[in-house]
């Protein structure tokens, strides 16, 4: 059979570029001059944390895990980088490659005594946001120059965020999904039994793919004070359900290894715009996180009818 | 020799009455609170810890059907749903006494329609449970924000009397919720309804083989879920004076948290009602034991995750199934 545009595998991978172009295209036209330099870096800025926050989330979900504490874990991230890595910077880098040991750490344990990651991560929740009141009791902190610095950073032509976006979903892309490192942990996800009796161990690939979620978690958090230049305990509580909402809404299964790095980025960038889009339509922003909802539903219903046809094709 | 065969005792026991642990926990909490309080204040210990534990086990009860229905099945509209159903029972009922079972029926029968088209989802879609919760979460918080924007209504006395009131010492509310556990434990362990969902729990496809109406049953869990949640929001609602957009919150964290300590396996299949009770006491006097240690809030809360991550990490993985 020729591989035509209705081929299901690439119309399941079209799904999350093309609501993100039907979005951004509905936002140019009720508002054209977003189309430039300046609309782009103020729509997009507020989301680069958020698609590295999906990155992480997304680690987590290849090895069918979920991970309810992201949210908190970027806010406590936050709350380090506008206290101690800004006045003490050792202790604040001590402190931040700390915090993706803890996560290692979190891997081995839930694979070890075999736990549902979702209570343990909501457990750990409680611990992230515990630690960012202690650190940061009220709103304030200063982020570091450099860092401010490096993310109010002018490129020329293209924003800082668009390009970063793209850097990190080409990276991400080509280390898990073309690489043979990638497969494999992937694969844990997909068929641990098979990846474990073919001689690799599942202990690693959790722990690997928990201290990534770590890592991005951390970079995460970093950008946002950059972006905001200061941090409260509770900043990046939302995260948590962004996150999973971006990994699913860019093409992500939620068991099986099957995930999508590019679509991960593209889900977490739509749902930031769907605020921009409301507030250029004068629509109350008390509505945004119910047009989050329906987009979500209408992303999965659309990819349902795929999955369909897919199987009548079958 | 001794350590081996008390573990293997310990582990018969948790086998046998998973509940026990959740209330020895909570005793002994309370032990240590009431030796801070130099041994007095019991009576208002007791009485706060009947009254809050008595909405962490309304949502709990709710979560644990869903949970039992196997891995993957949580609901996470619970929050925005406790949100508009406290909402919508205030205004309904205006404040007067008459309109008490009207508002109470329009809050459950917003539950009940939350619940359908969390399924609706699940069933169309087939997408994960907790996709699905997710996303009509989403919707369902935007209806409370637009719904109760602004809106501050007291509740009828006598409704407010039940959230609040006391027969001999006892609250009124924690007798309304303990009876309402009795009849949901039978439900659970004697009732056709109950045994399917514990059997769908265990071996979907078995359960669907041997007759059971996997999807019918499915639909009731998700219903009951969002019924119990609204339930909890009237409650809570008159408990405090009136509906706020954020009283939901902390619910979904406790709903989960209160089923797992209770000894409810989060793979599915094997669950029990009382456990819920004792989790729901011990999460609310590991609180009052932290207040009365005089530890801030951010200790408070760091403690609490520690002991929910312990808590799991000795019950251990329960593999799916018999096993």
């Amino acid at each position: 059979m020729p591989r035509t545009i209705l081929d299901p595998k690439i119309l399941r991978s079209l799904v999350p570029a093309l609501s993100f172009a039907v979005l951004l295209g509905a936002i140019f036209y009720v508002q054209p001059r977003t189309m430039s330099y300046f609309g782009l870096n103020l729509m997009l800025n507020l989301a680069l944390p958020i698609a590295f926050a999906t990155i992480a989330q997304m680690f987590i979900l290849t090895v069918n895990d979920l991970d309810l504490s992201i949210g908190s874990f970027v806010s406590l991230v936050a709350c380090i980088t506008a206290t101690w890595l800004n006045e003490a910077p050792l202790l604040g880098v001590v402190a931040l490659l700390g915090c993706i040991a803890a996560y290692a750490a979190l891997g081995a344990l839930i694979h070890l005594r075999n736990l549902p990651s979702i209570v343990v991560t909501l457990g750990m929740s409680f611990v992230w946001s515990g630690c960012a009141i202690l650190l940061l009791p009220s709103p304030g902190g200063s982020a570091p120059d450099w860092l401010s610095g490096l993310v109010k950073f002018r490129m020329p032509f293209i924003p800082f965020s668009i390009l970063a976006s793209l850097i990190l979903g080409l990276i991400v892309h080509f280390a898990l999904m073309r690489s043979a490192t990638g497969a494999v942990l992937r694969g844990s996800g997909g068929n641990p039994q098979a990846v474990e009796r073919a001689g690799w161990s599942l202990l690693k690939t959790k722990v690997t793919m928990y201290a990534l979620a770590g890592f991005f978690g951390v970079m995460s958090g970093m950008i946002l004070v950059g972006t905001t230049t200061s941090a409260d305990a509770n900043i990046a509580l939302r995260y948590t359900l962004f996150s999973i909402a971006g990994v699913i809404l860019g093409g992500g299964e939620f068991t099986g290894g099957r995930v999508s790095p590019i679509g991960a980025i593209l889900g977490a960038l739509t749902l930031a715009l769907v605020g921009s889009l409301l507030s250029f339509l004068r629509i109350s922003p008390e509505w945004q996180i119910g047009a989050q909802g329906i987009i979500l539903i209408v992303v999965l219903a659309l990819r349902s009818l795929v999955n369909r046809l897919e199987e009548r094709q079958a | 020799m001794t350590t081996k065969r008390s573990a293997a005792g310990l582990a018969g026991l948790a086998r046998s009455a998973p509940w026990l642990f959740s209330f020895v926990g909570a005793l002994v909490i309370f032990a240590v609170t009431l030796a801070a309080n130099n041994w007095s204040g019991a009576g208002q210990i007791i009485t706060a810890a009947l009254s809050f534990g008595a909405f962490y086990a309304i949502v709990g009860i709710g979560q644990m059907f869903v949970i039992t229905t196997g891995p993957g099945n949580i609901d996470l509209s619970v929050p925005a749903t406790i949100a508009l159903a406290g909402a919508i029972a205030m205004t309904t009922m205006g404040g007067s006494d008459a309109m008490i079972l009207p508002g109470l029926a329009a809050a459950i029968a917003a539950g009940f329609l939350i619940g359908s088209f969390n399924y609706l989802l699940i069933w169309l879609l087939r997408i994960p449970p907790i996709i699905a919760t997710l996303s009509s979460s989403f919707i369902v918080q935007s209806l409370a924000i637009v719904y109760g924007r602004g809106l501050r209504i007291a509740p009828p006395p006598f409704l407010a009397e039940i959230a609040t009131g006391r027969v001999l010492g006892v609250p009124i509310l924690a007798i309304v919720t303990i009876l309402l556990a009795v009849v949901m434990a039978v439900v659970l362990h004697r009732s056709v309804y109950g045994r399917s969902v514990t059997a769908i729990g265990q071996n979907i496809n078995a359960a669907d083989l041997a007759g059971v109406r996997v999807g019918t049953m499915r639909f009731a869990t998700y219903a009951l879920s969002a019924c119990f949640a609204a339930f909890c929001g009237v409650m809570l609602a008159a408990f405090s004076g009136g509906a706020s957009l954020n009283m939901g919150e902390e619910y979904l964290l406790a709903s989960i948290a209160v089923v797992v300590i209770g000894g409810t396996s989060v793979a599915g299949g094997f669950s029990n009602v009382s456990g819920i009770w004792g989790a729901a006491l011990f999460l609310y006097l590991l609180i009052t034991m932290l207040n009365t240690l005089g530890v801030g809030a951010g200790l408070r809360q760091i403690f609490t995750g520690v002991i929910i991550v312990a808590v799991i990490t000795l019950a251990g993985g329960r593999k799916k199934g018999r096993g």
